[in-house]
């Protein structure tokens, strides 16, 4: 009871003012907007399709909902969350009239399995490698692994995918420059060959920029943990190496990290935008770069609000499971 | 302060290369006021040159030196970076030392809400932004919405430093002695927070060269100004890589990467310079 | 002298040599120390913080790393079959001598033990190590061994904290001792408990050292405790021994002015007036002073003890002390000796 109360209770509310603040600069930052969305919006739809009238105007009430221009403010705002909460984003511009919420589920699964994926290697990755060069500071693998990935660590995003595009598709043209897998959706080794090789670049960016990050908080704790009693003692007992950087050390630096993890969702998924902007991998960030070249608010509007709905949800669950593997907060 | 950098020069090569990268850069941003050309001029120089000894970095297929674009761009980014460090920690410090310093329920409703900023993904929010001020976006506006979305962080870093200085000895003498709170704040604390302030200033700049960077490439920064991220997108939109006109890009790329490891690796000189462990040794040394 | 002794150091010096933004610095923590533990003993080691105990245990215990560096001297163990080096141990020869012969009983702190390990889990770690066997075997081997300490079997299932204090300390002694070592350092091991449980540990250090017949070496600047447990107790000052004797000889007739201040800190139950402090404080290593490091404390120093350094000097039955008030009445023994004879 006490777990639940002094544990779950409270990242429920955060998350819920989380989630509360995001609707509400959503909502706050169109209005706030020198131009008018909506005769924009209206502008660019009619000159690329011809409408019926009720099209028109139907769409003309969903957009003066979403960027609250109806009513007084609470009004406005009140119906912004009707929306948000049924799901209704209304519809895309460019690909009118599919909803907003229909591209963004054709999307979703793609971006779910690159950030998934790579955040747990990286994550892995960062925690043994950083816990091995805290622990073993003076070893030449050591000292040639931390070189690397700091140097890697500060190098924006943008610029670590961009640098392997150029290398493995246009130099070394070994992967392919744009998409996410080949054939048909179907459980056949061809098709999740062909996901593995279109994905293993987009992977690979996000990959070496997360476990730089990772590498750095872990050695930097593991560095801590070295001198810590419980490790010194093992020590002084002659316990195998191995046994104490996996069971003394990592084990315990680890906790710290899947807090952090929680609070560094977000950068990464910022990361996962970027790289599938560069490959032209089919998730998310390559429908808002689409919206964006096409001035898609609707979409961006909804990729953003989903983005922090996902971001905040996707941590309380990280923050969730750590009772799982702190006896100290499990056994109160 | 100039011993202090003269002893980083002498023992941490880490600092020493961070500093002198940064010279370079700094030379760089400062040439582009002796450019011969515009920012903004075309068709000045031949068109897509490969790297020659008159145009050292090549031109673009519009007719730019690639050199002095770089200049231009190199000091824009920094300017924009630079606004978006001054805005970012100058919330970030205030709301920290609000926090620190008062305690109670102000503390916790602003934990409260640095926490929830922290968890919500900046970039999409200012896509949004962006997106709502295409064409109207300039360098000014780029930085101070960087600025304006990068502070919850370091505030929770600030005021981490605050409580920890809060339990120390001193500030207890201080208050016994009956100095006043502002002087206590003022005179002992803001000393050993200026340092810590330096090298936060550093991850400010990292992360705003990054998202300047992200937002040009996708077409949301200032598009009429040289910056590295617009660099890059023109170099793109002209199709740089598949003309074979690699040069184009490769400088942006390459200044960018100068740019963010040489604030870097000073910083990670500066802060082992202030590890308190290195510093106590250094201090009993003197004493 | 029947028996040679398990642990020897001889004229042992060991510093810390940082250097850090071009400031070299060297603190001689030990500096000089020799000292001779017979089987079975139990051998204090006291002395104010900062006087190089702990530095010199990890000299005995062979446990060092940069800075700290054996700069002279030799530290030996000898187990009945010829003396061995302990200070150019490899990995495979601390692996070997380390719990089943030589073990450490660390001091009584919250963070001993591993945190996220269940205690049976730690055990098998430290058991297997050094004498391996599946895991049932070890838990049965564990809890026949805490039941002596008075220690649940459900221990075991536990984590660290959820068990008191007194019950972590006991774990813990029960952890460095469970191999029946020969030879057992015990650092500050009652530090940090309250008075009950210290009173129930240095019982169980008494009776696990009875039992197995081993070799303690304790080392603590509680002199109460000192007086309970040890046999002969060795006093450093500033990295340098400065007296040492058997435990009754220490109390009753200290002869160094340092030792004297020690026992007489110690509150007696006879006590009407304040006890005295020695002002000051033990000296920075890096920089200690000249001739005799006790000097700017003491209240009988002469010219002699700001130049020159007191030798360590034997009295009778062993009883060794290095003050300048002494050195000439050895001198004088030294003399007279051979007149008598």
């Amino acid at each position: 009871m006490t777990l639940l109360k002094e544990y779950i209770v409270p990242r429920l509310i955060q998350w819920a003012i989380v989630i509360f603040i995001g609707v509400s600069l959503t909502f706050l930052i169109p209005r706030m907007s020198p131009i008018n969305p909506i005769d924009q919006a209206m502008g660019r739809l009619t000159a690329f399709q011809t409408l019926s009238p009720e099209a028109t105007l139907a769409l003309r009430q969903s957009l003066m909902d979403l960027y609250g221009l109806e009513g007084n403010l609470l009004t406005q705002y009140l119906n912004f969350w009707g929306r948000v909460l049924r799901g209704d984003l209304g519809p895309s511009f460019s690909a009118f009239p599919t909803t907003v919420a229909d591209m963004i589920g054709s999307g979703i699964w793609w971006t779910i399995g690159l950030l998934g994926l790579s955040t747990i290697i990286a994550w892995t990755l960062g925690l043994v490698l950083g816990g091995l060069a805290g622990y073993f500071p003076d070893r030449w693998w050591s000292k040639a692994v931390e070189n690397t990935l700091v140097s890697i660590y500060p190098i924006p995003y943008y610029i670590v995918a961009f640098i392997l595009l150029m290398l493995f598709t246009y130099y070394l043209p070994i992967f392919p420059l744009v998409g996410g897998s080949r054939g048909t959706a179907s459980f056949s080794w061809s098709y999740i060959g062909s996901l593995v090789y279109y994905g293993f670049l987009p992977a690979l960016s996000l990959v070496i920029g997360a476990t730089a990050f990772r590498f750095i908080m872990s050695k930097a704790l593991a560095s801590t943990e070295r001198s810590s009693d419980y490790v010194r003692f093992a020590e002084i007992a002659a316990l195998p190496k191995r046994r104490i950087v996996f069971r003394y050390v990592i084990r315990n630096t680890m906790l710290p990290q899947v807090t952090d993890l929680a609070l560094s969702l977000a950068a990464i998924f910022e990361g996962a935008l970027i790289t599938e902007v560069v490959f032209g991998y089919p998730g998310l960030g390559y429908l808002l770069l689409n919206a964006i070249n096409a001035s898609d608010y609707n979409m961006i509007m909804g990729i953003t609000l989903l983005s922090i709905v996902g971001i905040a949800t996707a941590s309380l669950l990280v923050d969730l499971c750590y009772p799982l593997i702190d006896p100290r907060v499990r056994y109160r | 302060m100039l011993t202090t950098i003269r002893d980083l020069f002498r023992y941490n090569s880490a600092f020493r290369y961070g500093s002198l990268i940064l010279v370079v850069v700094f030379i760089l941003a400062g040439l582009s006021f002796f450019s011969p050309y515009a920012p903004e001029a075309r068709r000045v120089v031949p068109r897509a040159a490969p790297p020659s000894l008159e145009h050292w970095f090549g031109t673009t297929s519009q007719g730019q030196d690639v050199f002095w674009m770089l200049t231009f761009a190199v000091r824009n980014t920094l300017i924009v970076a630079g606004l978006a460090v001054i805005i970012g920690r100058g919330i970030g410090v205030m709301i920290g030392m609000i926090s620190g310093y008062l305690g109670g329920r102000w503390d916790r409703f602003l934990s409260g809400l640095v926490d929830s900023f922290i968890v919500i993904p900046r970039l999409p929010l200012l896509i949004l932004i962006a997106a709502m001020l295409r064409g109207h976006m300039t360098l000014v506006a780029l930085g101070v919405m960087i600025g304006l979305l990068d502070w919850a962080i370091p505030s929770k870093r600030y005021r981490s430093q605050v409580l920890s200085l809060r339990e120390r000895e001193f500030t207890n003498t201080a208050v016994f002695s009956g100095m006043r709170s502002v002087k206590v704040v003022v005179r002992e604390h803001l000393p050993f927070l200026i340092p810590f302030l330096l090298a936060d200033v550093v991850s400010g700049f990292l992360f705003a060269i990054g998202l300047e960077v992200t937002l040009s490439v996708l077409g949301l920064g200032d598009m009429n100004a040289q910056s590295l991220g617009t660099m890059i997108y023109w170099g793109n939109y002209y199709q740089s890589l598949l003309a074979n006109r690699v040069w184009v890009l490769a400088a942006p790329i390459a200044a960018a990467v100068l740019i963010v490891v040489g604030f870097y690796l000073a910083s990670v000189g500066l802060t082992a310079y202030l590890d308190p462990r290195t510093r106590l040794a250094r201090l009993q040394a003197k004493g | 002298m029947a028996q040679p002794p398990i642990l020897e150091a001889r004229d042992l010096k060991a510093y810390y040599i940082t250097e850090a933004f071009g400031v070299r610095r060297t603190v001689k923590a030990v500096d000089g120390v020799s000292l001779s533990i017979q089987p079975g003993e139990i051998y204090g080691i006291a002395g104010e913080s900062g006087c190089g105990k702990s530095t010199l245990l990890k000299m005995l215990l062979g446990e060092f790393e940069p800075p700290l560096t054996p700069v002279e001297g030799t530290v030996a163990y000898d187990f009945g079959e010829g003396p061995s080096d302990a200070l150019g141990m490899d990995e495979a020869e601390v692996a070997s001598i380390r719990w089943s012969r030589v073990s450490y009983v660390p001091q009584g702190s919250m963070h001993v033990l591993n945190p996220v390990r269940r205690i049976g889990d730690t055990f098998h770690d430290f058991i297997s190590t050094h004498r391996p066997m599946p895991r049932r075997q070890t838990n049965e081997m564990v809890k026949a061994y805490l039941a002596e300490f008075g220690l649940r079997e459900g221990v075991l299932q536990s984590f660290p904290h959820q068990l008191s204090g007194g019950m972590r300390q006991r774990v813990t002694i029960a952890l460095a001792t469970i191999l029946s070592p020969k030879l057992i350092f015990a650092d500050e091991p009652t530090t940090a408990l309250d008075v009950v449980v210290q009173r129930s540990v240095i019982q169980l250090l008494k009776r696990i050292q009875r039992d197995h017949g081993s070799t303690l070496v304790l080392i603590t600047h509680d002199m109460g405790v000192q007086a309970n447990l040890a046999d002969r107790i060795a006093v450093l000052y500033a990295g340098k021994l400065v007296e040492e004797a058997d435990t009754r000889t220490i109390f009753k007739a200290p002869r160094h002015p340092y030792t004297q201040h020690l026992i007489g800190s110690l509150p007696t139950l006879e006590d009407k007036v304040a006890r005295q402090s020695l002002p000051g404080r033990p000296p920075a290593l890096d920089d200690p002073p000249t001739g005799c490091r006790f000097h700017p404390r003491c209240p009988y120093a002469m010219d002699i003890c700001k130049s020159v350094e007191p030798p360590l000097v034997t009295l009778e039955d062993g009883h060794r002390a290095a003050c300048h008030l002494i050195t000439d009445e050895a001198d004088h023994a030294a003399h007279s000796r051979p007149a008598l004879a």
